[in-house]
């Protein structure tokens, strides 16, 4: 059986994270901070540790994620995150996910197409 | 089937009890065990089963009701009927035949009207959700033991929900007289198995303690705090007859009026709010009727004050300035007073739990805001199952029934609310009207991000339904996500109609979405409404058989499949111990996973006959299927449109 109470518990926090995220300006990524990443290896590892499970495929967000991207956080605010986050993101440690794979999956972000003009799509017509 | 057979003087005994007289009465008037055995009856009446003379007895004639009889069943349904109960959800069983057959012929299976399911539980959702599109409960019938054990999750459901529905179980208090299966099918006390989770239940003895009874449980569910109840019925007292001339009479339920808050607590109330801030009104359980919604609305625009919307019922237009459900966390943050109108949780309202490997708490609302309830939450309370939360400290609590005590609060604000203040409220309401507007337009912008992914992103199946539907008179009848506040059709739809939103499953047990979305169908049906769910796919494959309930009984109902092939959610949390544990996530997926082989909804509908596309992976070719399974739907048909989703 699902467990909805602790998953709106949950949420709570998360949904504050979100809410920085997306209320917040969208800070320009120091992309010269950022490692070398490789994008395709990025996105299979986005997949294999399951940040699609809350941040959805396309790192757009979720349920129970906010957007990670893309050009929303430097990569510093990132890798630290996934390190020691203070919401209800399990913490990521070095032991299985490589620093080298924290930046590929920063560059996989990154990548995201962005997304048409939203006046443009008729669906979402207010 | 074989005829029961009988004596003479059992049945008489029969009668005797059934006329409701006294129990002691009748064990004297009642032949003993040893009699029996002693004198042979005559072939034509042979002698009760299970007794030594009856091994070697003939077989007894065929017996039928006589024209001057009755069967006791017929006058249940002529109580049922008094009580205006429309439908019986139902997955057939022989101990309660009596009844059935009562309902289907003497009845004239209209109201209540026999709707066929294929498993108990989606009997019990049917009913839970009906109740909520439609105001009035509707009954559920059951084996006592099998069935009530399959109904029982559902049931849960529905008490955590505090949604009346009437169950009706069948079982055979006779040992003596029980068929080989009845053995199975008979239990001591049938309704032990629930009663943790229901509100009052009965065993009648007799057509009057029956009559007396099945009203009294009527009231007993009616009355909030709402919740399920339980009539066990005899099957001798459903089957046996009884002679016209017997008349019993049909007590007139009397429903009491929902408590309304203490006066001067309310004037109090009143006080707090007039002179607030920030006040904050959260509405969970508060909307009872549509009138709950217009009074809410009604305060919150005297007040201008924020309003959350936790979604156990339709509490509060979602495109109202007002509404800051989408920022609620916020919202509750600001507070200096608020106002919890039936909440399920209100410890969780103003705090948060952090669930880490060591959990942790913190205080949300300011330590200084003042926290006001009304909820009939205080009036009702068990022990055993632990739906009642962390206890919050309140500074105010009016032991209620909210929408009762809104017009009195309403009155009260209005009568304090002086020039000054109003104009403090304008300023309050602009700023808060900003707040919801951009929300709103963030929603709609973080929608479009992996508009064309495939899988479609939920946000994009969302809209899509949302394209087709908002001309019409729609209501969204699914459960959707255990998240009600901010999923993606209460991000993006406008809800304002209290028909629109049905809630959520009450104790978050799997499984109810797809019959409550059925369930609301066949209440939204006779007022001609479009039903209209977003189904998860490991909710529908509990009970799939309800598809069949649909298409039997012509319910329309377009479903849309979010078919993400997983449970996702509890794949987060084993994602999470995982993460915790430190040992790879990697494998988080096993053994949530609905894959190898992919389900295909569409050939599943279309098996048990309903119209069905799909699987769609193009989000472009949505729009299209959607208008297409909505022309079946339109023409009074269920239809069924397979998307494959991303996760969440």
């Amino acid at each position: 059986m699902m467990s909805w109470v602790s998953a709106v518990a949950a949420f709570v926090l998360v949904a504050h994270v979100a809410a920085v995220a997306q209320t917040a300006p969208a800070a320009k990524p120091a992309q010269s901070a950022a490692p070398p990443g490789r994008v395709d290896a990025g996105g299979a590892l986005y997949k294999k540790v399951g940040c699609y499970q809350c941040h959805a495929n396309e790192a757009q967000g979720g349920l129970s994620g906010p957007r990670i991207g893309p050009n929303l956080f430097p990569f510093a605010r990132f890798s630290e995150y996934i390190r020691k986050p203070t919401g209800e993101m399990p913490p990521y440690t070095p032991k299985v996910l490589s620093d080298q794979d924290v930046a590929d999956i920063y560059a996989w972000v990154q990548a995201r197409p962005r997304p048409p003009a939203v006046n443009t799509l008729p669906q979402l017509a207010p | 089937m074989g005829r029961r057979r009988r004596s003479r003087s059992g049945l008489e005994r029969r009668r005797f009890l059934q006329q409701g007289a006294l129990a002691g009465a009748a064990l004297v008037a009642a032949p003993r065990v040893a009699d029996a055995q002693a004198a042979a009856p005559p072939a034509q009446a042979p002698p009760p089963v299970m007794t030594h003379a009856a091994e070697g007895a003939a077989p007894a004639d065929v017996l039928v009701l006589r024209d001057e009889e009755r069967a006791g069943s017929d006058f249940m349904v002529d109580v049922f009927k008094s009580l205006g109960f429309e439908y019986f959800f139902a997955n057939p069983g022989s101990s309660f035949r009596g009844l059935h057959e009562s309902v289907i012929n003497y009845g004239g299976n209209r109201s209540p009207e026999l709707i066929t399911c294929c498993h108990e539980e989606s009997s019990v959702a049917m009913a839970h959700a009906y109740f909520k599109a439609e105001g009035k409960p509707a009954a559920i019938m059951a084996h006592g033991t099998v069935g009530l054990q399959h109904a029982s999750m559902a049931i849960y459901n529905a008490w955590c929900d505090r949604v009346p529905v009437y169950v009706i179980l069948g079982n055979h208090a006779d040992a003596a007289l029980r068929r080989g299966p009845e053995w199975y099918h008979g239990v001591q006390d049938a309704a032990a198995m629930v009663r943790d989770y229901t509100k009052w239940d009965d065993f009648p003895w007799s057509l009057t303690h029956f009559a007396e009874s099945a009203v009294r449980a009527y009231q007993v569910a009616m009355t909030p705090p709402m919740a399920p109840v339980v009539m066990v019925l005899d099957g001798g007292l459903q089957e046996h007859p009884v002679p016209r001339s017997e008349r019993f009479g049909i007590p007139r339920p009397s429903l009491p009026v929902p408590p309304q808050g203490e006066r001067g607590a309310v004037e109090e109330a009143a006080k707090l709010l007039v002179a607030a801030e920030y006040p904050v009104l959260v509405a969970d359980r508060m909307a009872r009727t549509p009138n709950g919604m217009t009074r809410l609305v009604e305060l919150a625009e005297t007040l201008q004050a924020a309003v959350i919307d936790q979604g156990s019922r339709m509490n509060f237009p979602s495109r109202h300035p007002l509404n800051q459900t989408l920022r609620a966390r916020a919202a509750v943050a600001e507070a200096d007073v608020v106002l919890g109108l039936e909440l399920v949780d209100y410890w969780g309202t103003v705090n948060a739990l952090r669930d880490q490997l060591h959990r942790s708490t913190r205080r949300v609302a300011k330590p200084t805001a003042k926290l006001i309830s009304i909820t009939t939450g205080d009036l009702y309370i068990r022990a055993n199952y632990q739906d009642f939360r962390r206890l919050q400290e309140i500074d105010l609590a009016i032991g209620a029934d909210a929408e009762a005590t809104l017009p009195a609060l309403v009155d009260a604000v209005k009568r304090l609310v002086t020039a000054d203040r109003r104009r403090v409220y304008e300023e309050r309401g602009a700023k808060l009207t900003q707040a919801s507007r951009a929300a709103a337009e963030a929603a709609r912008v973080a929608a479009t991000y992996a508009w064309e992914a495939s899988p479609v992103s939920v946000a994009r199946l969302c809209a899509e339904v949302w394209a087709q539907i908002r001309n019409e008179d729609w209501s969204l009848v699914s459960s959707y996500y255990s998240n009600d506040q901010t999923n993606w059709p209460r991000r993006l739809w406008n809800f304002d109609r209290s028909y629109q939103w049905l809630g959520h499953a009450g104790g978050g047990g799997i499984g109810y979405g797809a019959p409550a979305a059925v369930g609301g169908a066949l209440a939204n049906r006779r007022h001609g409404r479009l039903s209209v769910a977003i189904q998860t796919d490991g909710d529908m494959m509990y009970a799939p058989g309800v598809i069949w309930t649909a298409a039997h009984h012509r319910i329309p109902l377009l479903t849309v499949m979010n078919n993400n092939r997983a449970y996702h959610q509890e794949i987060m949390h084993v994602q999470k111990m995982c993460n915790a544990r430190n040992r790879g996530v990697d494998r988080g997926e096993i053994g949530s996973q609905l894959l190898d082989p992919n389900i295909d909804y569409a050939k599943l509908a279309q098996s048990m006959g309903v119209y069905a596309e799909g699987p769609i992976e193009n989000p472009n070719d949505l729009g299209p299927a959607i208008r297409r399974a909505l022309a079946v739907v339109k023409k009074g048909d269920p239809a069924l449109v397979d998307v494959v989703t991303q996760a969440r």
